[in-house]
């Protein structure tokens, strides 16, 4: 088990035929992802990869009972393709395109809520069940099969993250790059929820980072729904206030979204917070051996 | 991306929103001009880029021309919070009775437009949400419908009970959610918002912040950017594909990755240390990128090591090491330099980075302390 994804997951490639997308399209092949076609518009009855490619998101789901869409489009087109997803019959959307318009991600969000689809980004690095299915852009080799979920904001630092897992012998169920954008798709409440139900998924990870009040009400729902060890990582501690770190949802305003109260709210529910990243791998094995 | 008080009111006026008759002026002789035309009182009100103009002493009520000229000469060049006065804004004085506040933003719990509304208008709108929050009614617009007019009834019958006072609520919040959805805006406020003393409702003053990724569509928004230094530094880093925000410190850091370079940040302040910028090269790792942000840290007077910080996913390690090589060479780096480098192809490149004689660790715990040891 795991969550998401998994061996049997059919993914589509929205955007195959780009640079991007054709490129991750070949990683995820030789992880072992199950691709059964791309979409591009106009470039119907191409091949990439030795993939089949469709003009339309319905020809392609039709053709292969594809059940999951990653998308790679540039940030204009996303919002646009999102719904194309949600309309062609898939059940997961992933997009990885980085600077999708806000009130495009409300409107693609909104429907999708609609249509029940679920939907993980925009602007995020995908997600991986070790050993089954990789969809996005993550480094496969750092992963490996195991017990942990986990769920990020950001890039990078869950690579960091993970490595320091897999190097302490802890091994992950299911990986969520979660997206940096404001407007974004599945979240921590939805995504604790899961793990909270995944038989295989023994304890969470939570990396959040600066900004809105999601960690505060993922703090709020650890405390009322889930019995499985939790433990945290706030990124931007030491951020100024009113300037945007990169992610557009890492601001900190008027003294609100910052790390200290979102650490405060952690520790509040008894769900410890790594100070230094090498310091997760160690709080995760003492809240395992705490629950045996 | 940021706007004037002013120019939020000409889009407002746009949509038949009334506001104040006002001229933004340069000058000292033009203030004058202006009140003369517009007749006494007056309000002269700064116009930059900062909030609290009001208490920094921005904005002064004139009731004759001597008080105009010299409300004048105190606002134009003066400093608020680290911005010049280049520009005020000149506003016919109005009598009015009451204040309220009305603004829209983004929502990121709902995924929807959210408008707020209160009657504690004229006042900072963050105090009024820290000590009276049942005193803002909130109401989130469902995309598909948009300002409705029974919601935007709902939200009049809120603030008021006369009803030629709701029907003109009505109209302008109906126009108010249009703008906002028209210009991409990620925030849309009238604070204050007042009724005259002839029964009017008016926006007496305005804000409107825009979503920048969607400023590509938005030509005739983007075109009142008007970039600070620093921003404009923040701008060209952008263009060169960098993330670039300078901070206060002396530790010059380069890191891949939004969350990776915050949490580079937060390990040099864990260990006493005091990172100069937040600097995220992005996803990719071609030699001109890692000299552009070379370049970049160097240019900035107080930087005195630099840190490099790569998690290789996409970024290869050894693409980064040949870039800074690279940069190396063409550059002449009289500071010293700790790179850590780790995921993919890291040992290709430690090997290219250990020829050049240059060192390197392993954690970023110890990269932090090396930076701080090499400026002590």
């Amino acid at each position: 088990m795991s969550i998401l994804i998994n061996k049997s997951t059919k993914l589509i490639v929205q955007g195959i035929t780009g640079r991007d997308g054709s490129f991750h399209t070949g990683k995820m092949k030789d992880y072992g992802t199950n691709i059964v076609a791309g979409v591009s518009p106009g470039k119907g009855g191409q091949t990439v990869h030795d993939i089949p490619v469709y003009n339309t998101v319905e020809e392609a789901v039709k053709a292969t009972g594809a059940d999951t869409s990653i998308i790679f489009v540039p940030a204009p087109l996303a919002g646009d393709a999102i719904l194309e997803a949600a309309d062609g019959g898939v059940q997961l959307v992933i997009c990885i395109s980085e600077g999708v318009p806000t009130l495009d991600m409300v409107k693609a969000t909104n429907y999708l809520k609609k249509k029940n689809v679920k939907l993980i980004g925009a602007n995020c690095p995908g997600l991986i069940t070790p050993g089954e299915s990789l969809i996005g852009i993550l480094p496969a080799n750092i992963f490996k099969k195991g017990n942990v979920g986990l769920m990020s904001r950001s890039g990078t630092l869950t690579y960091l993250m993970v490595s320091l897992l897999t190097d302490n012998g802890l091994g992950q169920s299911t990986c969520v790059g979660i997206g940096g954008d404001p407007v974004a798709g599945l979240y921590y409440q939805e995504l604790l929820q899961m793990f909270e139900d995944d038989p295989e998924t023994e304890a969470i990870v939570l990396i959040g980072e600066i900004g809105g009040d999601a960690e505060e009400r993922a703090a709020q729902y650890i405390k009322e729904h889930i019995t499985k060890p939790v433990v945290a990582f706030i990124a931007g501690q030491t951020a100024p206030p009113g300037k945007r770190m990169g992610h557009a949802g890492a601001i900190i305003s008027s003294g609100s979204g910052t790390a200290e109260e979102k650490i405060a709210a952690f520790e509040a529910i008894g769900v410890p917070v790594a100070r230094l990243p090498k310091d997760l791998p160690g709080l995760v094995k003492q809240k395992l051996a705490e629950r045996k | 991306m940021k706007i004037h008080e002013y120019q939020a009111k000409e889009i407002f006026s746009r949509y038949q929103i009334p506001v104040t008759n006002e001229k933004v002026c340069y000058t000292k002789d033009e203030v004058v001009a202006a009140a003369e035309k517009f007749g006494m009182p007056v309000v002269v009100k700064a116009q930059v880029h900062a909030g609290g103009r009001g208490k920094a002493g921005g904005v002064k009520l004139a009731v004759n021309m001597e008080e105009a000229a010299k409300a004048a000469e105190k606002i134009i060049g003066m400093d608020i919070k680290g911005y010049t006065v280049e520009k005020v804004l000149v506003a016919e004085g109005v009598k009015f009775n009451a204040e309220f506040y009305v603004g829209m933003t983004i929502d990121r719990n709902t995924k929807s437009v959210l408008f707020m509304a209160s009657a504690e208008g004229g006042v900072e709108i963050e105090e009024v949400a820290k000590e009276n929050p049942d005193a803002i009614h909130k109401f989130v617009i469902d995309p598909d419908l948009g300002m409705t007019d029974f919601l935007a009834r709902k939200i009049a019958f809120k603030l008021f009970t006369d009803m030629n006072l709701v029907k003109q609520a009505v109209s302008l919040f109906k126009k108010l959610y249009q703008i906002f959805i028209d210009t991409d805006a990620s925030l849309v406020e009238i604070n204050p918002l007042v009724i005259t003393d002839d029964g009017r409702l008016l926006a007496l003053d305005g804000k409107m912040n825009f979503d920048d990724n969607a400023l590509y569509r938005q030509p005739d928004i983007e075109v009142l950017n008007e970039p600070s230094e620093d921003e404009k530094k923040e701008i060209a880093a952008k263009e060169s594909g960098l993330t670039y925000i300078r901070l206060d410190g002396n530790i010059g850091c380069m890191v891949n990755g939004a969350g990776l370079a915050m949490a580079t940040m937060d390990i040099i302040k864990h260990f006493g240390g005091s990172p100069a910028n937040f600097l995220d090269i992005g996803g990719s790792s071609s030699p001109q990128k890692v000299i552009d942000a070379m370049t970049l840290l160097m240019s900035d007077k107080n930087v005195k090591v630099i840190m490099i910080n790569i998690f290789g996913g996409i970024t290869r390690c050894d693409d980064v090491a040949k870039g800074i090589v690279i940069a190396l060479d063409q550059m002449k780096l009289d500071i010293p330099i700790v790179i850590r480098l780790s995921g993919t192809n890291a040992e290709e490149g430690l090997k290219i980075i250990k020829e050049k004689n240059l060192p390197t660790v392993r954690s970023l715990s110890e990269a932090a302390q090396e930076a701080i040891r090499l400026i002590s």
